[in-house]
């Protein structure tokens, strides 16, 4: 039976650690914050850039001439997977599922008979894939120590893979990412990065009934613009997964304090009850004794 | 469509937005030449090199270092994309020859390819700040 002096260090090692999940909770909230930021700055860019990319392309569609990016290797063989998940943990569920994610997507691909290679991104993705397909990682890219994500780290990313592709490594390449939807809702999504599918939808400049000049050429512009592209996408998929990042790890830090608060409560409680047993315990004793007398 | 005579510029870079505002003109280092944008210019899209952007309006000029991009030019005015962009006017010459000295060592101090390969972007990258300031 526990002693009142163990319900004591327990309650105060209790109090400790919601103390730290609150200040997490806190840190994660500030750093949320800054993450959709960052995330909405880079759109203007990403938009324009999806909307050249979109005006070109059905300019260049089935030519020879487009540019091998646009075109694919014209296999359909070698899949790479491209996993990009978090440096750090303590965020829930976050990135077990997109784990399982990519664990669906290997699993239907290889089912289909493709050869399927991955290409981790953070630390967390590499440590769960490892177990099952470490025989089919191809590289693994960390941004341990990278304080704030940017251009940087995704040309970083953009680089390997077009290299890869221009080496014939691979033939087509997924993305998958978590898609940040809201505070509280990431979704794990799969999106193709090779071959540039053309994006729909975007705005495409209005050129006012004039006719577009390009200068060197509309492939010459489109073979340097679609690595940029690739680059945009991937930088916009890692700004979501860290606003989504933080946004699990805020919930997750939330649900741990709650936690830490109704084990303290109960913990309270039991060593009231011990307390007070203790207590008539002893008066019991004592008028036991002042009788006896 | 700019009636007023000037010429609407809009600078984008993969992280954020650097600049947006009326202007008169915009001279840009074109792969094929520089060239300068003034409003109601033809619509037009070209691959820009390293260089200097200088934006000219009214008796201020202002130069900022472009790595490198897409210019469009549309009836709306023009947008540069670019992948690495510098104020020139913010840049402290003595940090920058600071930094260019230390990009120097690095290139010399390099032990394997890679890092040697880093280090000798990031001082192509200076030089060139350097010699568009």
């Amino acid at each position: 039976m526990a002693s009142l002096k163990d319900f004591r260090t327990r309650i105060a090692s209790v109090k400790s650690t919601q103390k730290i999940t609150k200040a997490m909770q806190m840190v994660a909230a500030a750093k949320l914050k800054r993450a959709q930021e960052a995330a909405e700055a880079a759109r203007p860019y990403s938009e324009k850039v999806a909307g050249t990319v979109a005006n070109l392309a059905t300019s260049v569609q089935g030519s020879d001439a487009a540019p091998k990016l646009l075109r694919g290797s014209g296999n359909d063989q070698v899949h790479l997977v491209v996993v990009a998940t978090s440096e750090r943990g303590l965020c829930g569920g976050f990135n077990t599922n997109i784990v399982k994610k990519s664990r669906e997507l290997i699993v239907s691909l290889q089912a289909r008979g493709k050869t399927v290679k991955i290409l981790t991104v953070g630390k967390k993705g590499r440590d769960q894939l490892k177990r099952v397909y470490s025989s089919l990682s191809v590289g693994h890219i960390e941004f341990a120590g990278v304080r704030t994500l940017g251009a940087a780290q995704s040309a970083q990313v953009s680089h390997k893979l077009v290299e890869m592709f221009d080496a014939g490594e691979f033939d087509v390449a997924h993305l998958v990412f978590s898609r940040f939807k809201s505070v509280i809702s990431q979704i794990a999504t799969v999106q193709q990065l090779i071959p540039v599918v053309a994006p729909e939808g975007v705005a495409t400049s209005d050129t006012g009934g004039g006719v577009y000049t390009y200068e060197p050429g509309e492939e010459a512009i489109l073979e340097a613009l679609l690595p940029r592209y690739l680059d945009s996408q991937i930088l916009g998929a890692l700004l979501e997964n860290a606003a989504g990042f933080y946004g699990a790890q805020m919930g997750a830090m939330d649900n741990a304090t709650r936690n830490a608060g109704d084990l303290i409560k109960k913990l309270t409680l039991q060593m009231n009850r011990k307390r007070q047993a203790m207590i008539t315990t002893e008066l019991t004793e004592i008028i036991a004794g002042a009788q006896a007398v | 469509m700019a009636t007023t005579g000037k010429l609407h510029f809009s600078l984008v870079s993969p992280e954020r937005a650097l600049y947006s505002g009326e202007v008169d003109q915009v001279v840009v280092p074109g792969v094929d030449g520089q060239f300068g944008v003034l409003s109601q210019h033809a619509p037009f899209m070209t691959v820009i090199q390293q260089g200097a952007i200088r934006i000219l309006d009214g008796a201020s000029e202002r130069k900022i270092y472009v790595g490198g991009g897409f210019a469009d030019v549309t009836p709306q005015g023009l947008t540069i994309l670019a992948e690495d962009a510098v104020d020139l006017a913010k840049l402290d010459a003595a940090g920058l020859e600071k930094d260019l000295q230390n990009a120097r060592e690095d290139v010399r101090d390099a032990k394997d390819a890679d890092v040697k390969a880093a280090a000798e972007r990031k001082l192509a990258r200076l030089e060139a700040i350097r010699a568009a300031a």
